[in-house]
């Protein structure tokens, strides 16, 4: 006898199914939030007076395993100031078709100028188009940022910076750097 | 076509323009073309938790005639490439493909050689997509990127001339193998 019931129980399955909860994220209307530690696009990040943090050290750049990344480095003259310290990076380059967002760029980087975001939507139909370059990688300006080239603040060296003394608060919250204060 | 040859120039066609766009993106159906892993995300879009359906594209269809997406998910093998190659040759007009992670794009970390450096060098591509492997939120927002690409696209006679201009440009653009530094 239960066999002749059988396909009326396959079809309860069905049924039941109905009912239950929808397990599908309507994507492009809502966006679930990422795991914190979500690797996305790169940020360069800035001291809390807007001087950068890339010193142009090429270390992310060896550290890569794809090759994605092209540095150069510049130095710093008094009168035209980027970044605290001797040097600066005058290109900086991430091609995103090379790049496998594996983050030992982020483990390499001597000042924390690196970090990434949790910003994910970078399709685009040229391949030139996705080498990101400097300017498309800086963080933005925040309240209380001047744009470099400027001074360092006075009577400081390039030592008061490595020390964390212009570092925001919410970049010591978050030793990988969040994304959202950096998209 | 025919009939829009014969109608003067913005009469009609922008308006059967628009609705074959919308009618194209919005029933693409892709060929299944899974190389690495990759794969397994474009597996994971088309289930139920982000449900390619709601796109009207869950279908994966298993031969290349009835298939008018080529999504090349995971890295290209120099083996592979004429395989590919046949397999977009016999897909029907119109045709897109969308290259699926960083081997697909550009060869990735791969860059040897046994990896095609970017699938672009063997089809024509229509949108590259990041990522190793990309997450199935990167290929939906490819996906729609390319439906926007879609329904601006033209008919008839004039997408003859369209691709004739692109055909043009592509003879005498830089090949990317010649490329140097980081485009290559």
């Amino acid at each position: 006898m239960p066999s002749f019931l059988d396909p009326i129980a396959g079809f309860g399955v069905t049924f039941t199914t109905m009912f239950r909860k929808v397990t599908t994220e309507e994507y492009p209307e809502e966006r679930k939030p990422m795991m914190p530690r979500f690797h996305g696009r790169h940020v360069l990040n800035r001291y809390s007076d807007g001087l950068e943090r890339c010193i142009g050290c090429e270390l992310c750049a060896w550290a890569c395993p794809a090759d994605a990344i092209y540095v150069e480095g510049a130095a710093n003259t008094d009168e035209e100031r980027f970044s605290p310290g001797e040097r600066y990076g005058r290109v900086y380059q991430i091609n995103y078709l090379r790049c496998i967002f594996c983050g030992m760029c982020l483990e390499a980087c001597p000042t924390r100028a690196l970090t990434m975001s949790h910003e994910y939507e970078l399709a685009d139909n040229n391949r030139a188009d996705l080498i990101f370059e400097k300017q498309d990688l800086l963080a933005p300006m925040s309240s209380g940022m001047v744009a470099p080239p400027h001074a360092m603040a006075s009577g400081t060296t390039e030592q008061n910076y490595y020390a964390g003394e212009f570092d925001r608060p919410e970049d010591s919250a978050a030793p990988t750097g969040t994304a959202e204060e950096s998209r | 076509m025919g009939l829009e040859e014969q109608l003067p120039s913005g009469f009609m066609l922008t308006t059967v323009e628009k609705f074959a766009g919308w009618a194209r993106s919005g029933s693409l159906w892709p060929a299944t073309f899974g190389l690495a892993c990759c794969a397994i995300e474009m597996m994971a879009t088309g289930a139920g938790r982000y449900d390619l359906a709601r796109f009207g594209m869950e279908v994966f269809r298993a031969s290349p005639r009835q298939a008018d997406l080529m999504i090349v998910a995971g890295r290209v093998s120099q083996k592979m490439a004429p395989v590919l190659r046949q397999i977009y040759d016999q897909m029907a007009e119109p045709k897109w493909v969308i290259s699926m992670g960083a081997c697909a794009s550009s060869g990735g970390m791969f860059n040897n050689y046994a990896i095609v450096q970017g699938v672009d060098h063997i089809v024509p591509v229509d949108i590259y997509l990041p990522g190793c492997p990309p997450r199935p939120e990167q290929l939906m927002d490819a996906i729609l990127k390319l439906h926007e690409q879609i329904k601006n696209e033209k008919l008839g006679a004039q997408r003859v001339e369209w691709q004739r201009e692109l055909e043009a440009s592509a003879l005498t653009a830089i090949p990317t193998s010649d490329m140097k530094g980081l485009l290559r």
